[in-house]
């Protein structure tokens, strides 16, 4: 039985929100899942000397909490079709970063029911640190 | 940082270039320590049992997972071989997804990736340069399973 259909949601429906709270130890297990070992996400002093306030947590790493914001809303029986976003600013291991969405758009497309959706991460300072788009399908009851 | 244009016509001629494929493998494993390290432990990504009763028939792995190497690796290795190093410090600036198909364990991916533009901002202390990458993915039965954008920005 799938989790959410189409016809459940309205244009401004808020996406159940995806709180994280990364630590140096999760940047560290991410570099080792994914391969990136860029200096920044682990190594203080480098960071330092790169001109950024800290340890930063890796733009991917945001980027898969939206995904997964996205896939634990939609469920097994909904389809990520697309996502984009931008680190316009940094977060660091400790923060708080809530992951938002709602439904800018309905649509159908062929056989697809699709939302737009407006999504976002923000940190305990209240910065907007990650805006982006995503695109997913739903099945419908009709 | 510095003032000056970095954005020479050679690295602008390199617009377009295709980088040689890379040949990635989606190991179970791999997929596994991928969703714990998101912690994102959605049975889909890690319980045959479960996976095999849903529409996908197994496992599959989390959008955004391709395999071993990883994007990002590719992305900084495919820039410095074909600019050099334009400023000493890299940071990611922007993604973007399309996701076609599942990638499941046992899945071999081939990336390919072409280097879709070069362009430059001004930023508050002084000149940011940008280089957007864009990869696609196709599995063993040379189907599309997916398309990314890599924004990094130089400073």
């Amino acid at each position: 039985m799938p989790k959410v259909y189409y016809e459940d949601v309205e244009v401004g429906t808020e996406i159940p929100p995806l709180v994280k709270k990364p630590t140096t130890r999760q940047l560290v297990r991410w570099a080792g899942a994914t391969g990136d070992f860029n200096e920044p996400h682990y190594d203080k002093e480098l960071a330092l000397s790169w001109g950024l306030p800290g340890v930063i947590v890796h733009g991917l790493l945001k980027y898969q909490f939206m995904i997964q914001m996205l896939t634990d809303w939609i469920g097994v029986d909904g389809d990520l079709l697309k996502i984009s976003c931008q680190y316009r600013g940094m977060d660091f291991p400790g923060d708080t970063l809530t992951c938002t969405g709602k439904v800018l758009r309905k649509f159908v497309e062929g056989d697809r029911h699709c939302l737009e959706c407006e999504i976002c991460f923000s940190n305990q300072r209240g910065e907007r640190t990650t805006p982006g788009r995503a695109v997913v399908a739903l099945p419908s009851r009709g | 940082m510095s003032d000056k244009t970095t954005l020479t016509e050679e690295m602008k001629a390199k617009i377009g270039t295709v980088l040689p494929p890379i040949v990635m493998e989606v190991e179970r494993g791999a997929v596994k320590r991928f969703a714990q390290a998101v912690g994102d432990l959605n049975p889909l990504y890690l319980d045959e049992e479960y996976a095999r009763k849903t529409r996908y028939g197994g496992i599959v792995s989390p959008p955004g997972f391709f395999g071993w190497p990883a994007g990002e690796e590719i992305g900084a290795e495919t820039i410095l071989s074909v600019l050099g190093r334009p400023f000493e410090n890299v940071l990611n600036a922007g993604n973007e997804s399309e996701f076609y198909r599942p990638v499941r364990p046992g899945d071999v991916l081939v990336s390919s990736t072409k280097l879709a533009d070069i362009y430059e901002k001004k930023g508050g202390a002084g000149n940011l340069l940008f280089v957007v990458l864009e990869t696609t993915y196709k599995n063993q039965a040379d189907q599309v399973v997916a398309a990314m954008r890599y924004i990094f920005m130089f400073y």
